[in-house]
């Protein structure tokens, strides 16, 4: 398979002694929108947050087995370069708020120190903010602060800070948990579009927007990686029993 | 429920009144300290050292300038340090380390001045064989320092992780995390905790007493003893002399100006640069 970005074999992780992810082995192609859901405390979004090195971060975090990006083997990569090359977006939106809607944008090349002409800059600027979908809107007040964004604004601004990376991968966790409903349909919107040169691994807790947004669907139970299939067959005929149970509601 | 009524009344007429009563005697000492201080100071007041007893006019030159050199110097020891200390206490709380450092923060803060005084008059001022405007320094960097460090930590600890989460996830390293998103986030609490620490230490007189100790001329040096504006007033108001008298009159007005002037600015500080999470 050589359109695999990420994948992984037999990859813990853990909180302290908490083993909450589980020899998941998971292969992602490209160009592909991935859900992953499964309930509370099942081990998916510190999945995720392994996945561009994040979860280290939290103290007493640690992970163990193979976890690649393309052929190199993340844990082994600097985690700076796996965080340039893996962007991610969070649950609540999070510019910066001591930044212009511009400066928020190429807040990767800025807060690097990374040097280009301002035409570069500007350019990024436009393509990044057309990608998310913010560009009309904000184009007229680019160097107000990012804050005086409304909520669903802000998470496209920070969808445009990763893509402004230009990373291969970008991940989502549960984008769009602290949106409204229509901030939220035009991010699953965005999605559709992302996919055509990025490949997307979105973390939600809402099952509709699994079976909307998602080409494949990885289902978490327990911190193992109990399902992966395409999210068509999942939703209709899944193999296994707890994904039926939780598709119909039977735990959640 | 009449009672009921009229007790919840009478409440709020009891925190009123004392809100009330609590600026009274900030009132009363300003308009004594204006009304006897007011009239000594014109330009000859600020530019002129002193005048012998019984000789007319005579300033607080020297006074000024040792003050603004001697809580520059602290100011300029006491800000990296303070800043990068509280930096670590609030992102390292759990350590150890952050435990007793924090401790003895709080515990330096509580040290009476005049025993800071007489700690730095045993570790500068005896070594050296002499009173001087450095010594003075390092005695009122050591009161600034506790304020410095909690203000930038508590600060901090009010931004969110999600700030340093988003930068960290750009592949941003660490240390420009904290200094180009962290503590620009949280500029206007450092800089008001640092004009409030400045506030506190230029009216200090007793670390100044074992140190700086005092000047009746204008001097520039480092190494020599050097006049303060709170010293000033403490040698003047307690001679017999009523020319002196209203020369220490005179030099607490304008301390008392600059006390006002940094708390105010520090307001509008806090108002204007406050950064909207």
């Amino acid at each position: 398979m050589e359109h695999t970005v990420v994948s992984s074999s037999k990859f813990n992780a853990w909180f302290g002694d908490n083993h909450v992810v589980k020899d998941v082995s998971i292969a992602i192609e490209k160009n592909q929108v991935i859900a992953v859901m499964g309930p509370s405390g099942c081990g998916k979004t510190t999945f995720l947050r392994c996945i561009n090195r994040m979860h280290e971060l939290i103290p007493g975090a640690t992970a163990k087995g193979s976890l690649k990006l393309y052929d190199d083997e993340v844990y082994q990569m600097n985690a700076i370069y796996v965080r340039y090359k893996i962007g991610m977006v969070f649950q609540r939106p999070n510019p910066f708020p001591n930044l212009s809607i511009y400066d928020n944008v190429i807040a990767g090349y800025k807060l690097n120190g990374l040097k280009m002409p301002k035409a570069d800059f500007d350019n990024i600027v436009e393509k990044s903010l057309t990608s998310a979908a913010l560009w009309k809107e904000v184009k007229d007040s680019l160097h107000k602060k990012g804050t005086f964004l409304s909520g669903g604004q802000q998470q496209r601004l920070c969808i445009a800070r990763a893509i402004a990376m230009e990373p291969e991968v970008i991940l989502f966790d549960e984008p769009t948990s602290a949106l409204d409903p229509i901030s939220t349909s035009s991010v699953e919107q965005l999605f559709h579009e992302l996919k055509e040169n990025y490949t997307l691994i979105i973390v939600t807790h809402n099952m509709q927007q699994a079976a909307r947004v998602s080409d494949k669907t990885a289902f978490f139970y327990m911190g193992e990686l109990v399902e992966f299939d395409d999210t068509k067959q999942m939703f209709t005929a899944p193999s296994d029993v707890r994904t039926q149970n939780y598709i119909t509601g039977r735990f959640s | 429920m009449k009672i009921r009524n009229t007790k919840s009344t009478l409440f709020k007429g009891l925190i009123v009144f004392l809100a009330f009563l609590i600026t009274i005697p900030l009132i009363i000492v300003l308009l004594y300290i204006i009304k006897q201080g007011v009239m000594q100071v014109n330009w000859h007041f600020l530019t002129h050292v002193p005048a012998p007893v019984g000789e007319p006019g005579g300033g607080i030159a020297n006074a000024l300038v040792g003050s603004i050199i001697m809580v520059g110097i602290a100011a300029v020891i006491a800000i990296p340090v303070g800043i990068l200390s509280g930096i670590y206490l609030s992102e390292n709380p759990s350590t150890k380390l952050a435990y007793y450092s924090g401790l003895c923060v709080d515990i330096l803060q509580g040290v009476p001045s005049i025993v800071i005084g007489i700690v730095v008059y045993l570790w500068v001022v005896k070594p050296a064989g002499t009173f001087s405007a450095i010594a003075g320094s390092v005695a009122l960097a050591i009161m600034m320092l506790p304020i410095v460090i909690r203000s930038t930590e508590q600060t901090l600890r009010l931004l969110p992780p999600s700030l340093k989460e988003a930068a960290l996830s750009l592949g941003v390293p660490y240390h420009r995390v904290i200094i180009k998103v962290i503590v620009p986030c949280g500029f206007s609490g450092i800089l008001s905790g640092i004009m409030l620490s400045v506030a506190r230490i230029i009216g200090e007189t007793a670390p100044l007493l074992f140190t700086a100790l005092g000047n009746s001329f204008l001097s520039y040096s480092l190494k020599k003893p050097m006049e303060s504006l709170p010293h000033l007033i403490y040698t003047y108001a307690t001679s017999p002399y009523d020319d002196w008298h209203n020369l220490a009159w005179g030099a607490s007005f304008i301390l008392l100006m600059f006390v006002l002037i940094l708390n105010i600015t520090t307001k509008l500080i806090t108002r204007k640069w406050n950064i909207q999470l």
